[in-house]
């Protein structure tokens, strides 16, 4: 990283989008300030440099905003070009790579369905939905790794980064429901991929624990809930 | 573009998702073959090419799929990079286009969709909203002539399609978005004078008659 360069990263701590541009540093060896904004109130920095949604994550680089977690992800492997790259050389790739990376933010919000479901019928429904895509999923698994660690080959990459950030809210949601999305039988791949996912240097330090994210959850799920009603 | 290479789209006429890819493939002269495709009777090839959503467009590059129209445009920028590069090359610059591209995903459809399919005190809010996010995007265009700044850019082919539906929604829910945003009505027209949008874009009474249609059979 060049002298004189700021980078500030508005963030969350149990929030799943402000830690694909804490991986994505992490890879690129940026140095940053991390600030943590609250559940209560978002501060005048929030707001300023996210006038549009207000939401975290926000990346400053050199006080100039770069909002929304993906955006973030590839404006950070744009902007330091280091090795190594989180988005894969050739374009049909990064097609595919971002197909699915969007497939998994539409995707994700079903398991929180689950959690919520008043009915038996919403539920199963909810959980037939969980399934599929965690069955897609694993077949993209294992034609974009193509026998490699990762979704990228060797190193994490921009669609690891898509999914696994979600991984702590898989597992809380999983207890909460007291379903089994992630296993040995149907998405052995997956499993696998996770456990190094999660192991990752670029990752183990920013994913919180389960259980600190539980206790979190308990907070938050009642205001899904009102949300939804 | 390689001799043999073989490009096919899969598209509708009036979708607004077909008509950026439309655009972009004008934009930079690859020729291919249009294939339109009955939405009420989908065919197995758009089964088989886009198995996960089942939606148009997809873009058959050599018998590779790409589907979704945010992604098939920046596939073609980047395989077709020679010519009419539609994003910026600086990443600051290619951030913000891509959360301008991403803003208009998320709210013009949507919101767009609740004006034609809605009545009375809901359709208020619709249109309410529906100008609030083209003013917000106004605001964005500044002076610009584009929203890619002197060149026609990746923003632009996201969002001018829809100006191909303004008659639709400003008829349906009696207003005139000229009246909010009368920049946004300039830009629109500047990016019509470009052939490739102008090809691109279907008549606004074709698609008004179109909605009709939709509506009666969606029974609204």
């Amino acid at each position: 990283m060049e002298m004189g360069e700021e980078v500030k990263l508005l963030g969350f701590w149990p929030s799943p989008y402000a830690i694909k541009p804490k991986i994505a540093l992490h890879l690129k060896s940026v140095d940053y300030e991390y600030i943590e904004e609250t559940l209560q109130s978002k501060s005048d920095l929030l707001l300023e440099t996210n006038p549009v949604y207000q939401k975290i994550p926000v990346l400053l680089h050199n006080n100039k905003p770069v909002c929304e977690s993906l955006n973030i992800v590839e404006y950070i492997d744009e902007a330091f070009p280091s090795t190594p790259s989180i988005l894969p050389a050739e374009p049909y790739d990064r097609a595919i790579q971002r197909f699915w990376a969007a497939y998994i933010d539409e995707w994700f919000p079903t398991f929180r369905e689950v959690a919520l479901a008043q009915s038996e019928e919403v539920r199963r429904a909810a959980i037939e939905k969980v399934k599929e895509g965690m069955s897609l999923l694993e077949d993209a698994f294992v034609k974009c790794s193509k026998g490699k660690p990762f979704f990228s080959g060797d190193n994490i990459g921009y669609l690891d980064i898509a999914l696994g950030s979600y991984l702590g809210w898989l597992y809380v949601y999983e207890k909460l429901s007291n379903i089994n999305a992630l296993n040995k039988e149907e998405t052995p791949s997956l499993l696998a991929w996770a456990e190094r996912f999660s192991a990752s240097d670029a990752v183990k330090d920013y994913m919180p624990e389960v259980d600190r994210l539980m206790e979190f959850a308990k907070i938050i799920m009642p205001r899904f809930k009102a949300a939804s009603n | 573009m390689a001799t043999n290479d073989e490009v096919k789209l899969l598209d509708f006429w009036a979708s607004p998702f077909g008509m950026r890819v439309r655009i972009t493939l004008a934009e930079k002269g690859v020729n291919y073959e249009y294939s339109e495709q009955d939405l009420m009777n989908k065919s197995e090839l758009l089964f088989k090419m886009n198995p996960v959503h089942k939606k148009i467009p997809v873009l058959v590059h050599n018998n590779k799929p790409v589907c979704e129209s945010l992604i098939i445009v920046q596939y073609i920028d980047e395989v077709w990079s020679d010519k009419a590069a539609l994003m910026p090359s600086d990443p600051y610059q290619r951030a913000q286009a891509r959360f301008w591209a991403d803003f208009v995903e998320k709210k013009i459809y949507d919101t767009g969709r609740r004006v034609w399919t809605t009545k009375g005190e809901d359709q208020e809010a619709a249109r309410k909203e529906f100008i609030e996010h083209l003013k917000l995007l106004e605001q964005e265009l500044g002076n610009k002539p584009y929203f890619g700044g002197d060149k026609f850019g990746f923003v632009d082919v996201v969002f001018i399609p829809f100006y191909s539906w303004f008659y639709a929604y400003e008829t349906l829910a009696n207003f005139k978005i000229e009246e909010s945003c009368p920049k946004i009505i300039e830009w629109a027209k500047r990016c019509m004078q470009r052939e490739s949008v102008a090809k691109a874009l279907p008549d606004q009474n074709k698609v008004y008659e179109f909605i009709l249609q939709l509506k009666k059979r969606l029974g609204l």
